[in-house]
């Protein structure tokens, strides 16, 4: 008997253990951070200083050209092959001049593209624009030599997840072979007993503990109550979360990442949203804006491309831009075809409720961050806080208002302050707090 | 002295047996709510086949449904520009000035857009004439959002291609074979646009240009032609005199082209003792009757009478008049005051007759009114009536080829509308440059579709050498061009009516800046540019002067003779516009429609107004029903062979002997049915003369009126009105004509306002600002610009005239009128005082108690009052509505459950309650049920939803903006910064606005004046809108 009882715990031990297991044993996908930058410093046949080419060519040149792409100017790969390098030292250092005396291959470039002008490089030495030719004659790297530890590691990642699955299988099925080993001996040993008429013990006529309980009514109110308390705490928290999307991350028509332009580069949140400044809108940047910097950007760099989104998944994304804005890449001009985007808005304030972002961003000189969080590291733009009535009331409580330097508060804070005998004011004591001041 | 005078609101309160207004004063409803009719009618309620637990079942299943349906979240996009124009700033306002010139209302205003729409008009304070908008201008931003605009341009009802009808009327106008041309326009009074006529006149031979006023001044411009040798309006400005006397001159109304409430509501606050004098001989009750000081209700006959009196004895010319005793004695007193007056006064006159015309200017001359200036007569009307008939003529005979129309609408507006449309059929070529498909436009071949004119270019000169540009605020909405732009086209220039305007500015411009012009939408030239302008100047048609004419000056003595031989043959009718509608243009617009008539009271109507005298008479009748609402009869009015069915009001003031009924409604065409309302009298318009003999008849039938006049009563406090006379403000303490209420605490009197008896505590609101409104009732010519301005700024309402009759009305703002039964008190005094026994005193008490005869009115705009106590903010069980610390009582309407304890507990009754869902809602069709007119709606306002109360907020988005500038400046606010949409459209400036926190403010001036009192202070509410008492210059000269 005390055999019996002693096999059913070990096999509830054993389906105990395998579950622990599986909680447990994740599979920890190891990823290598990509070494993706690899420079090909090649010496090129003109015998420039690539390094000097190519800082060189940031300065000067990457305004209008880029290596392997047409932009103002035409791509500058290949550059080498197609005039005389004399023919380049003169273009270079004064192309007006070359155009003016006639020069065919001066006029046919200079038509093709549209008649714009190159500035003139007078400052430059002949050493200095071999520097340049070697730099842009590098040839293009590929992509998949480019990214090669990216892939392996990927090829790693994937690789080490299978194992440890199959590891795990193998764990499972062993697990699985023991229960049902378990069961048999069991089932064997029970039919020796009645062969051998044993007689095995029932289980105790016990009162279930249901019963015990139903019948107790003081358990019962006490657990009715706490019941009821429990649900009515849900259902109050259900309902209060009805209508607050915090946390809100539609799926935009681009995809636009705060991460790359807010965070890697450093752009000034007002720089695109400049009606936050003096509007109650932050106001969508108009695709105009866009362009101040995309007419130049076409592609993101390498080294932009993450695991989730890759670099011809952004590439993809401005052409989305391009396309909207009605910008011809090629010939380098609008098309005149625009169509708007159709942008899925995140902060959704009810109408009744007034909000000024001038109020907050110019006057009290709030970071766009307090409400909007960190901006600055979201690839997909979510909404952070839960504008919620009460998370603005809250805010209004606590926060001094600016009064520095603001002549309009010169009077009110002095009598305010007097009034409340506080040296800062909140936004509450400047009555910030009033129904009519929002809800109108 | 102020609580000795008996206000009253309708006929029916003077009605001493009237068990309605008895009840109106004791309880809300007169009758019991019928509840017992429904549920006691057991069979019907048996018969139903809902039970009432299906009904719960339903009520069950929808509210499950509906609470489910709105967990989800809809989604939202938004469209960002693609290219950004510069000057927008999504959320932020921006300002142009333009003029409106539709032929009938010129001014000059600035157009506030938000993202490029249009969404209100404000007066421009750069302008020195026509400034000022009206209730039609404030309203007219509504009218680009019309829903019935014409899209593009038709043929015959088929939509057909610009280029398409350039071609065919190009070829038709060419080959005319030698027939007239003939351009029947509005008056632009537009220089460059009469330079582009001239030059089309010039392209096609035998082209006439007929200008037609629908409501004609032609008499006027004949007069001042024969006087000063130009077709022309006098000009005058009546804040430089303090002697007004008018002959049934409706100077505040539209007469001669309106816009001179601001000049004359100037003169009339009492300034160091002083106020002018305002006589007023009328037979309607009018707009500027209402004001006056003195009114003389009089038939149309005896207007003319009056006039050649006045003349005789103002310049002491002709013989003695043939008026009776008592009226003979009031033209006298008149003469003497003028007299006394000197060059400080002025007599105009609205009666449409050359020598009545003539008579007033010889008056003014005679006395060398400083009112009138010669060097700038007004252009702004350019009608010829005489030409108009003409041309009925010449079409009917067939002698016009060609027909071009611009800008009006004769088939309905001509009484002659038959004769014109026979004619139409007899002209070749028939264009309609309009923008809605009107009575005209239907009838007419092509329809040249043209632009409102907040998308169009155009110039007007309103009088000599007052210039003002119109410039687009919005592109064309639809596939418009203006009557220039195509008449360019046709002339075979190729330049661009900017351009055109452009380059015929130079001369007018002399060396100031186009775009400062532009910019400021005004310019005065001191002297006119004659060698640059002659060629632009038109020689209007019709009789040119004979030279002789002018220089031995017409026959002012035969004009007077003639004048006071005027006889009536029973009664005269006296055609008039209103306030709301005007000439009828904007009959499409909601908010017009909606706006009560200042003196009736009375919205969505036209109506024969009439002496209760002449109504005993006729057996014409006006009763309110159970809920207060106003029931009329009809009556058959005809003049010759025209013969309408209107309404009847029973008017106070009207005098016994005449009638008189609005022009402008009855539109038909061209116009949503919900706006098809009032009948057009258009046909009654004989000769174009507003003054006609009729004969009227009761007929069958009850009309039910739209009547805001028994609404809401004031429970019998009669007190809500402070008036005295010149007199007592100037001579006696102000506790005589100003007391504050008092009472008693143990026995000692204490004024309301004292802390003493007050119920709650004071909170401190000294700092910061503290709003405060306040309304002067002797500026306040009632003129209704506030209440259309406070429509467009927040969002208020239609909700159409059977809601309306409901007292469901939305307004925010309401100008109440209120008549009082006096002339003046020293006349009653001096009555009461001379009773000598019983049976003088039964007649004398008896006339002193007619008093519908000649009311005395005030005009009391009542907005929420914003109480520093408001008996609103404590009855309130959500706390919906709560006061702010800078005076204003704030309504959160999200907040609002819509028990409306508020509005039943507000002394004011100024809270409108939303009993229905306004917006998208087909039972309401008015602007806010389509995509185009909801884009007039501020975007900076809530639009309120079913079941919550609202209220005026003192425009708090108004002040908080002003604050929030400020501050992002960094600077302190000025006086006058602070505005609210009715202060800002107030142009007699009855409405201050301000902070009283900042001293030296007009408005904390206000609040310390003598005449300065709130409404109903007893009652300790403490409000933040003040007013200033009425002071009547009862003075005789």
């Amino acid at each position: 008997m005390k055999q019996v009882k002693h096999r059913n715990s070990a096999s509830k031990i054993l389906v105990l253990g395998t579950v622990f297991l599986f909680t447990f044993f994740n599979p920890v996908f190891g990823q290598d951070e990509a070494a993706a930058n690899a420079v090909v410093a090649t010496e090129a046949s003109s015998g420039g200083d690539v390094a000097k080419g190519e800082e060189l060519f940031k300065s000067l040149c990457a305004a209008c050209h880029k290596r392997y792409k047409k932009m103002t100017g035409p791509a500058l790969f290949g550059v080498e092959d197609k005039y005389e390098r004399e023919w380049i030292y003169s273009w270079v250092k004064n192309s007006a001049a070359m155009i003016a005396s006639g020069d065919a291959q001066a006029v046919a470039i200079y038509e093709e593209y549209n008649k714009t002008a190159m500035n003139a490089f007078p400052q430059l030495t002949n050493t200095d624009i071999d520097d340049i030719l070697a730099y842009v004659m590098v040839p293009k790297a590929d992509p998949p030599a480019s990214v090669p530890g990216a892939d392996t590691a990927a090829a790693a990642g994937s690789g080490s997840g299978i194992s440890a699955n199959v590891l795990l299988g193998i764990l499972a099925l062993v697990f699985l072979m023991l229960m049902v080993v378990l069961f048999l001996v069991n089932n064997t040993l029970r039919r020796f007993a009645e062969a051998n008429n044993i007689e095995l013990p029932d289980s105790e006529s016990k009162k279930p503990i249901w019963k015990a309980f139903v019948e107790n009514q003081f358990l019962v109110l006490v657990t009715a109550i706490l019941l009821l308390l429990a649900s009515g705490y849900f259902v109050y928290g259900y309902f209060m979360q009805v209508g607050v999307d915090q946390g809100y991350a539609p799926i935009q028509p681009i995809h636009y990442s705060h991460k790359i332009h807010a965070g890697d580069n450093q752009i000034e949140c007002k720089y695109c949203h400049s009606s936050a400044r003096v509007s109650k809108t932050s106001g969508i940047p108009s695709l105009n804006v866009c362009m101040n910097c995309h007419k130049s950007i076409s592609e993101v760099a390498d080294a932009t491309a993450t695991a989730d989104y890759s670099k011809e998944f952004y590439d993809g994304e401005i052409q989305k831009l391009y396309k909207a804005v009605g910008w011809d890449a090629d010939a380098q001009k609008y098309t005149g075809e625009t169509e708007a985007v159709k942008w899925v808005r995140i902060h959704n304030l009810p109408d009744f409720a007034y909000f000024n972002h001038s109020q907050h961003v110019t006057v009290a000189g709030v970071e766009c961050q307090k409400c909007h969080g960190p901006v600055e590291e979201m690839e997909i733009m979510y909404q952070y806080a839960p504008l919620t009535m009460g998370w603005c009331i809250n805010c209004h409580r606590e926060t001094n208002v600016k009064v520095a330097d603001n002549k309009y508060y010169e009077k009110i804070h002095k009598e305010l302050s007097k009034k409340y005998g506080v040296d800062q004011l909140t936004a509450a004591q400047m009555g910030g707090l009033e129904c009519g001041k929002c809800h109108y | 002295m102020s609580s000795n005078k008996k206000y009253w609101k309708s006929v029916e309160e003077l009605n001493e047996s009237s068990s309605i207004v008895e009840t109106l004063q004791q309880n809300e409803f007169v009758q019991e709510i019928p509840t017992d009719e429904f549920l006691g009618d057991k069979s019907s309620l048996e018969n139903s086949s809902t039970t009432r637990r299906d009904f719960l079942k339903y009520v069950g299943f929808s509210t499950a449904a509906a609470s489910l349906a709105a967990c989800e979240g809809p989604v939202k996009k938004s469209i960002p520009y693609v290219v950004q124009p510069d000057r927008i700033v999504p959320g932020v306002a921006n300002y142009y000035a333009t003029t409106i010139a539709d032929g009938y209302d010129f001014a000059s205003v600035l157009i506030k857009t938000r993202e490029g729409r249009p969404i209100k008009v404000e007066n421009n304070n750069l302008a020195t004439s026509n400034g000022d908008a009206n209730a039609r201008v404030n309203a007219s931003v509504l009218s680009l959002y019309d829903s019935s605009r014409l899209q593009g341009p038709k043929k015959a009802g088929e939509d057909i291609s610009w280029a398409d009808l350039d071609k065919e009327v190009g070829a038709k106008l060419n080959g005319l074979g030698g027939k007239q041309i003939v351009l029947l326009t509005q008056t632009f009074a537009s220089p460059s646009t009469s330079k582009l006529i001239a030059e089309f006149k010039a392209k096609y031979q035998n082209v006439k240009h007929v200008v037609y006023d629908a409501v004609s001044q032609s008499e006027a411009l004949d007069a001042y032609q024969m006087m000063y040798g130009e077709r022309a309006l006098a000009d005058y400005d009546f804040g430089k005199v303090n002697t007004i006397v008018s002959v049934a001159a409706d100077f505040l109304g539209d007469w001669q082209g309106g816009g001179y409430d601001s000049g004359y509501a100037k003169g009339r606050v009492p300034k160091n003792g002083k106020m002018s004098k305002h006589i007023q001989f009328e037979s309607n009750m009018s707009l500027t009757g209402a004001n006056a000081d003195k009114r003389i209700a009089i038939t149309p006959s005896q207007q003319k009478q009056v006039l050649a009196a006045l003349y005789a004895y103002v310049t002491g010319s002709g013989s003695k008049s043939s008026l009776g005793a008592d009226l003979d004695g009031e033209v006298v007193k008149a003469a003497k005051q003028i007299q006394k007056a000197g060059s400080n006064a002025v007599v105009v006159s609205g009666i449409q007759d050359v020598d009545a015309q003539l008579i007033v200017l010889a008056i003014n001359k005679a006395i060398q009114s400083k009112a009138f200036n010669e060097s700038t007569p007004r252009t702004i009307r350019q009608g010829d009536s005489k030409a108009v008939a003409q041309l009925v003529k010449d079409m009917n005979a067939g002698r016009v080829g060609g027909l071009l129309i611009a800008g009006i609408n004769p088939m309905y507006s001509l009484p002659n509308a038959n004769e014109f449309k026979a004619g139409l059929e007899k002209v070749d070529l028939s264009v309609a440059f309009s923008m809605h498909d009107d009575e005209t436009a239907s009838a007419c071949n092509y329809i040249a579709t043209t632009p409102h004119y907040l998308e169009s270019w155009g110039d007007v000169e309103f009088k000599k050498g007052s210039y003002s540009l119109m410039q687009p605020t919005i592109k064309p909405l639809f596939d418009t061009r203006q009557f220039q732009e195509t008449l360019l086209k046709w002339t075979g220039n190729t330049a661009s009516y900017h351009d055109y305007i452009k380059n015929a500015w130079t001369g007018i411009l002399g060396g100031s800046s186009w775009n400062q012009a532009l910019h400021d939408g005004v310019l005065v030239t001191p002297s006119l540019p004659k060698e640059d302008l002659v060629d632009a100047i038109e020689t209007p048609e019709g009789e040119a002067p004979t030279p002789d004419a002018v220089s031995a000056g017409p026959n002012l003595g035969a004009a007077a003779r003639r004048l006071s031989n005027a006889k009536s043959n029973g009664l005269e009718l006296t055609l008039y516009t209103k306030t709301s509608l005007g000439d009828g243009q904007q009959a499409n617009n909601p908010w017009l429609q909606e706006m009560p008539d200042p003196i009736t009271r009375t919205s969505w109507d036209n109506y024969l107004t009439v002496s209760k005298a002449d109504a005993e008479q006729l057996g014409l009748t006006n009763e309110n029903v159970a809920n207060g609402a106003l029931n009329g009869s009809y009556a058959k009015v005809t003049v010759g062979g025209a013969e309408v069915v209107v309404p009847v009001i029973i008017q106070p003031g009207q005098a016994k002997g005449s009638v008189g009924l609005a022009l402008g409604y009855g539109k038909s065409k061209g116009l949503k049915e919900e706006m098809v309302v009032g009948v057009n009298a258009y046909p009654l318009y004989q000769n174009l003369n507003a003054v006609q003999d009729v004969t009227v008849a009761a007929t069958e039938g009850v009309h039910e009126f739209a009547c805001v006049q028994l609404h809401n009563t004031l429970m019998g406090r009669g007190d809500i009105v402070k008036e005295t006379t010149l007199e007592i403000f100037n001579t006696k303490d102000k506790h005589d004509w100003n007391a504050i209420p008092e009472v008693s605490k143990n026995h000692i009197e204490f004024e309301v306002t004292s802390p003493e008896v007050d119920l709650w505590d004071e909170f401190d609101r000294s700092i910061g600002h503290h709003f405060n409104l306040s309304i002067d009732l002797n500026a306040c010519t009632g003129c209704g610009a506030c209440v259309i301005a406070c429509h467009a700024e927040n969002n208020v309402p239609v909700v159409g005239k059977s809601e309306i009759r409901r007292s469901r009305d939305m307004h925010w703002l309401r100008i109440d009128r209120y008549y009082s039964s006096q002339d003046s008190f020293e006349t009653d005094n001096e009555k009461k005082d001379n009773i000598a026994g019983l049976g003088s005193s039964l007649s004398e008490f008896g006339e002193m108690e007619s008093p519908s005869d000649n009311p005395q009115v005030v005009f009391q705009p009542v907005m929420c009052q914003h109480c520093n106590h408001a008996p609103c903010e404590t009855v309130c069980p959500v706390a919906a509505t709560s006061h702010g610390r800078q005076g204003q009582n704030h309504m959160a309407y999200n907040r609002c459950v819509g028990t409306r304890y508020c509005a039943n507990n507000c002394p004011y009754k100024v809270r409108r309650f939303n009993w229905f869902l306004y917006n998208n809602n087909d039972e309401f069709d008015y602007y806010m049920n389509n995509d185009l007119g909801r884009m007039v709606i501020n975007p900076d306002v809530t639009v309120r939803s079913r079941g919550v109360m609202e209220k005026c907020s003192m425009c708090i988005q108004m002040t908080q903006k002003t604050i929030l500038d400020a501050k992002r400046e960094g600077r302190e606010i000025k006086d006058g910064e602070f505005q609210t949409a009715c202060s800002s459209a107030c142009s007699s400036g009855a409405m201050i606005f301000g902070d009283i926190n900042d001293k030296d403010s007009k408005v904390a001036k206000l609040k310390e004046d003598d005449r300065m009192y709130h409404l109903l202070e007893h009652v300790g509410t403490k409000p933040n809108v003040m007013y200033q008492t009425k002071v009547r210059n009862t003075t005789e000269a």
